[in-house]
């Protein structure tokens, strides 16, 4: 029971569309230990959610799965069936982007969580149930629990919304919680909120989270680790505070420049300059290559593996001295 | 909601009014004398006889006359004497309803549950063979008119291969069961007569079917498109992490959401069961207001005309009705005030 809760080894996800085939994502390591919080970074586009969303056979039929996916120690790619069902929901709860589309909009809330209890808790009589409900949402401090069991998703607002879907995604005490952009389509001070119930979660029940979102900020405040994914591959891994400190990539650095900060006043953000690649005509050598400012001709050639560099392990050949030189440069 | 459907029902009597207005001037712009079918081409020669008949039916006097007495006998439940039966319109009616409403249903039902069944397998098979077969079995469904599919299933079914017996209600020389509902199915079963009701239902079924084929393909199409939309929407992906069989899911999420819209298209297609039912009851020999309809246009007969007209507005009016009151069941989002 030391190993990692979950250990994904060279998850690749292809989608076949017309013509080609795209290849979202490329071969992904990543350990999530129990308890711990791990937070996937990227642009849109970068992999992040595909990741996750294939672990659980959530991902559209024209998806194929590789590579291997260990949950507490047991290979979870290519289930189906009642092990499948059992994970989803189960031992691994899912919160969504949205909260205004990912409810069912013509069941209660109360409903569609007694439906995630019951779903994986077929024994439990109909009473226990709605007071499980009502634990739940209180559990994510819904106020009048009781009442809003009746209410159907457009009567509430969207951070009441949000929190029931991690109601649901908590419904049978997951080990795994994986939040797929939490936060990102409410306003702020509702992110805020959701946020504090998320670490409030973490420290009551002990699940380990992956949290997927392109904002850098947000992980600072929860991740004990962080993952930086560009075009399909983990680019970077460090724990929290060395990625805000001392990453080892441009592309994280490139990210951090994206950030508004307080102690930068009147120096303009820095975007990352050009596009992602297209992920079915991948350039050959690093991904980042062609928007990265310290590359050199071995970056266009060869594809960089993730190496061990100080704390980090990060996949670029100029990796320690790459960072250094984006500032030299940009001065 | 009370309140909405008060309002809705307090607008039906101007509505019938309106109805029956357009019908009543409609019915005397026809450039056609009824008296022809009141006495008969024989005595149109005798002006006697003409000005007796005119009186009896109140055509000698003006058309605004007519028109006043029309109403005030309707406001008091009398629709007046059909110049052909010559019995009066409400006992005529009366008995025509039950053969078309129980046609009608028979087709609603097979043309619903149809329509549903095959949207669904549609969906589930999209851009495969079967879906295009299916497809195109419902387009052929709807867009062939009544009276030829009526008369091709006729030619081919009983004529042909004798699988179904011949029009009509009731074969011949077979007294109705005792009327309870008017449904005659229905009425068998009640009575105890299985046989009767074996016979009866398969004279029904195939011009129920034929008129539910005209309305399956409108229902299936939306069923299928509706369908595919929800398959790929957010809540169905959420109820799949929850961790839901896959039938629950379609059923409890998918299909119950892809229903919504065909409410609506149900409503509508009950009135195009009604119009349907004029060709389908005058091939098939039913008994119905449809084939009165025609009977009574033929001969010009006024009271049966307004009648029918009056019988098509209330169903219409009472189905629309239905499907609002229905739809604000079915979606929460839709709070009648």
């Amino acid at each position: 029971m030391t190993g990692p809760l979950l250990s994904l080894s060279g998850l690749t996800v292809d989608f076949s569309v017309g013509d080609g085939v795209v290849h979202a994502v490329r071969g992904v390591d990543l350990d999530v230990n129990h308890g711990e919080v791990v937070g996937l970074v990227g642009e849109s586009g970068s992999g992040k959610s595909v990741t996750m969303l294939g672990l659980l056979g959530l991902l559209a039929p024209n998806a194929r799965v590789g590579g291997s996916a260990l949950f507490d120690g047991t290979e979870i790619l290519g289930l189906t069936g009642k092990p499948l069902r059992a994970l989803r929901g189960g031992r691994i709860g899912m919160i969504f982007q949205d909260p205004m589309t990912s409810l069912n909009p013509v069941l209660t809330i109360g409903r569609q969580l007694a439906e995630a209890i019951e779903a994986h808790q077929p024994t439990l009589t109909g009473k226990r149930v709605r007071a499980r409900v009502q634990e739940l949402l209180e559990m994510v401090s819904i106020p009048n629990a009781a009442e809003r069991i009746a209410a159907y998703p457009h009567e509430l607002s969207g951070g009441m919304r949000q929190r029931v879907v991690i109601a649901m995604a908590l419904a049978n005490e997951p080990e795994l919680l994986i939040a797929d952009e939490p936060t990102t389509a409410l306003d702020v001070t509702i992110q805020a909120q959701i946020l504090d119930v998320l670490a409030d979660l973490r420290q009551r029940t002990n699940t380990a989270m992956v949290i997927i979102t392109h904002d850098l900020g947000l992980v600072a405040g929860v991740a004990d680790r962080v993952n930086v994914m560009y075009a399909g591959r983990v680019v970077e891994r460090a724990e929290v505070d060395e990625i805000f400190h001392k990453h080892q990539h441009p592309y994280t650095a490139g990210l951090l420049r994206c950030l508004p900060r307080l102690d930068r006043r009147g120096i303009d953000l820095d975007p990352i300059g050009g596009a992602p690649p297209r992920l079915d005509r991948l350039p050959e050598g690093c991904a980042f290559a062609p928007r990265c400012r310290a590359a050199i001709d071995e970056c266009l050639v060869r594809d960089p593996m993730l190496r061990m560099v100080g704390a980090s392990v990060v996949a670029c050949h100029r990796a320690p001295d790459a960072v250094a030189s984006l500032t030299g440069a940009g001065a | 909601m009370k309140r909405y459907i008060l309002a809705r029902l307090a607008i039906v009597p101007f509505l019938l009014f309106g109805i029956v207005t357009v019908a009543f001037i409609i019915s005397r712009l026809i450039p056609a004398d009824p008296l022809t079918s009141i006495v008969g081409e024989r005595a149109m020669g005798n002006p006697e006889v003409i000005a007796a008949a005119k009186s009896k039916w109140g055509l000698d006097k003006s058309v605004p006359e007519q028109y006043w007495a029309y109403l005030s006998n309707l406001v008091r439940g009398d629709l007046g004497t059909s110049f052909r039966t010559k019995n009066s319109v409400v006992s005529d009616l009366a008995e025509r309803i039950p053969a078309t409403l129980e046609l009608a249903v028979t087709a609603m039902i097979i043309g619903g549950v149809g329509g549903v069944l095959l949207g669904k397998f549609s969906a589930r098979r999209k851009d495969r063979p079967a879906d295009h077969a299916a497809r195109v079995f419902a387009l052929v469904g709807s867009s062939l008119p009544v009276f030829w599919t009526g008369l091709a299933a006729l030619f081919l079914l009983y004529a042909r291969l004798g699988v179904f017996p011949g029009p009509g209600r009731l074969p011949s020389r077979v007294d109705p069961p005792p009327q309870v509902t008017g449904f005659y199915t229905i009425d068998a079963l009640l009575d105890g007569d299985v046989s009767l009701f074996w016979q009866c239902l398969a004279r029904l079924i195939l011009p129920a079917a034929v008129l539910g084929w005209a309305i399956m393909g409108s229902i299936s199409r939306l069923v299928r498109a509706s369908m595919l939309d929800e398959m790929h929407s957010d809540y169905v992906r959420t109820a799949r992490a929850k961790g839901l069989r896959e039938r629950a899911v379609m059923r409890g999420h998918v299909l119950r959401n892809a229903l919504l819209p065909v409410l609506t298209i149900v409503g509508f297609s009950f009135a195009t069961l009604l119009t349907g039912a004029v060709l389908t009851e005058t091939i098939f020999e039913w008994n119905g207001v449809g084939s009165y309809a025609v009977a009574a246009t033929r001969n010009l007969d006024y009271p049966a005309i307004n009648a029918v007209c009056l019988f098509g507005g209330v169903v219409f009016l009472l189905s629309n009705l239905a499907t609002d009151l229905l739809y604000a069941l079915a979606d929460p989002k839709v709070r009648l005030t």
